[in-house]
């Protein structure tokens, strides 16, 4: 409990504030947040600045912060509304590209896998249809990879024709924020988190990354911000769970 | 108006070496479970199941039941990753069609629609083309020309699907949060089995939960099975969640040893080894 009384603000609370900002400007769109630090992070940009976002339950409502209920969502409304494009999700990813393909189906052959993972989920339909942002909690040469072993999330490079709704807008790792905003859409570093370094990055990060020394640091949460992650939104400091640095 | 009421093991009779099965549910949420156990107890094998995969999957893969799967993903919820059916891809006991979430429901309301596909924007540019190269696109008629994946029916001999009330007519009834896909999978199949917590007069449907509840519509229905705690050890809200506890014992034993404690015996062993206990750590 010592880090829930410190001044000093943790990797994880920079974490939460970098997936927060994915969600800024979105408008009224349902925010799908994949484990635990996107949750607080969507749940804090719904209590901040991006009041108009919509919020599931993780089952099949949709919640306002305090748990009043405000809509019905079921499995098959939800297929349809990404169809719509009227949601921003931020799915994990066991392995991502520099063009933002991802993988969450298995590591090694399809045919006959190495490790068997959750297989491709909706990351197709995801990725074809609404923005789709990615959140690795450990950084490291084997989620950011020269080359997936099985596309589950399109990348820039595979997308093709079928870019008309795809956009990948950030990548949040425990050692920064991410974008694909360069001529030919491979990943470059938008901000580190402190105590990071450009050749940290480098060097957890299997293809080049061309790390500017003079990139920025990932913002910190305000004083409220950081209240309400605090004693509103994660009491119990599950985010320490997910990154315990 | 026919009494469709049986037994699970008698709905298992009417099965075959080879059928294609659909199994509704969600992950480790409603699962017809007293039936995949049924199931289990029987010699069927060589079955293309389709299935949002939870431990159904988990255990006829273990079991060696399984040909080949058609899924978007196989997990336990509260724990990510299947660990029997991890174990059966890893060693290349099964074949696979692995698709995308909304492809597979599109497959099933193409096969409920008659229909030979349907277009769905999902699938291009993924790895799903390349692990399934009988998949074919379609361009729009219209002006847009866009290429979709052209989604192939997901036609089923048999549907299997665990609810929570329904009547001996076949008309079965949701009281939780999520239909799933469960009238889905019995209007895409060729007979539909469902199980439920307890059979009730048709006048009880509406007096406990509103018309729409009433997710199951009997002339898709073949056959009504009372299964109390039937979907056990997956969720059946509101009547009951999912068994956690038990959940990672099946999760953390060896198969065999699994199969050897909780299926050599019929249903009702089955549920009083749950109720007793004896499991726990």
């Amino acid at each position: 409990m010592e880090a829930m009384t410190s001044a000093e603000v943790t990797r994880a609370e920079y974490c939460v504030i970098a997936c927060a900002e994915a969600w800024r400007g979105n408008g009224e769109v349902l925010a799908s947040p994949m484990g635990l630090i996107p949750s607080i992070g969507a749940r804090l940009a719904r209590l901040t600045f991006s009041p108009d976002l919509l919020l599931t339950d993780g089952e099949a409502t949709l919640v306002r912060p305090d748990g009043t209920a405000e809509g019905w969502l079921p499995y098959r409304q939800h297929l349809a509304l990404v169809t719509g494009g009227r949601r921003h999700v931020m799915m994990g990813a066991s392995q991502i590209d520099r063009y933002g393909n991802q993988n969450i189906s298995c590591i090694g052959d399809w045919e006959r896998p190495k490790r068997q993972l959750l297989g491709v989920r909706g990351a197709p339909v995801n990725t074809l249809n609404n923005p789709t942002s990615y959140w690795i909690p450990r950084h490291s040469r084997r989620a950011f990879v020269e080359k997936v072993d099985m596309v589950c999330g399109v990348g820039y490079d595979h997308v093709g024709a079928a870019a008309r709704y795809h956009r990948i807008p950030r990548v949040v790792s425990d050692l920064g924020v991410f974008d694909f905003d360069t001529p030919d859409h491979s990943m470059r570093p938008v901000s580190l988190h402190p105590g990071v370094t450009p050749d940290h990055v480098r060097e957890a990060t299997a293809f080049e990354l061309t790390v500017p020394d003079d990139v920025p640091q990932s913002r910190p949460p305000t004083a409220e911000e950081l209240r309400l992650i605090r004693e509103v939104i994660d009491p119990g400091n599950t985010r320490a769970r997910e990154v315990a640095v | 108006m026919s009494d469709k009421t049986t037994t699970a093991d008698e709905v298992v009779s009417r099965l075959r070496d080879g059928m294609t099965l659909g199994i509704g549910g969600w992950g480790s949420r409603r699962k017809p479970m007293a039936l995949v156990r049924a199931l289990l107890r029987s010699d069927i094998t060589d079955l293309t199941v389709v299935s949002y995969g939870g431990p159904d999957v988990g255990m006829l893969a273990a079991a060696g039941r399984i040909r080949k799967l058609v899924t978007p993903f196989v997990t336990l919820d509260s724990i990510p990753l299947e660990p029997h059916y991890r174990a059966a891809r890893e060693r290349g006991a099964l074949e696979l069609m692995e698709i995308d979430e909304a492809m597979f429901m599109w497959g099933l309301h193409a096969a409920a629609n008659r229909l030979p596909f349907l277009p769905v924007r999902a699938g291009i540019g993924s790895d799903v083309m390349r692990v399934n190269p009988g998949l074919r696109t379609v361009t729009s008629p219209y002006d847009d020309g866009e290429t979709f994946v052209a989604m192939p029916a997901l036609r089923l001999d048999a549907a299997l699907v665990h609810v929570n009330r329904a009547d001996r007519l076949g008309n079965g009834q949701y009281l939780g949060p999520d239909p799933y896909f469960d009238d889905l999978f019995c209007e895409a199949a060729d007979t539909a089995y469902v199980s439920c917590e307890r059979i009730v007069d048709t006048a009880e449907l509406t007096k406990e939960a509103p018309p729409q509840s009433l997710l199951i519509k009997r002339h898709t229905v073949t056959g009504v099975v009372e299964a109390p705690n039937g979907a056990h050890f997956t969720s059946c809200a509101p009547d009951y969640g999912r068994d956690e506890a038990f959940q990672k014992a099946y999760a953390s034993t060896a198969w065999a040893e699994f199969a050897a404690r909780f299926l050599d015996g019929d249903e009702q062993a089955y549920q009083s080894a749950v109720r007793e206990g004896t499991w726990k750590p």
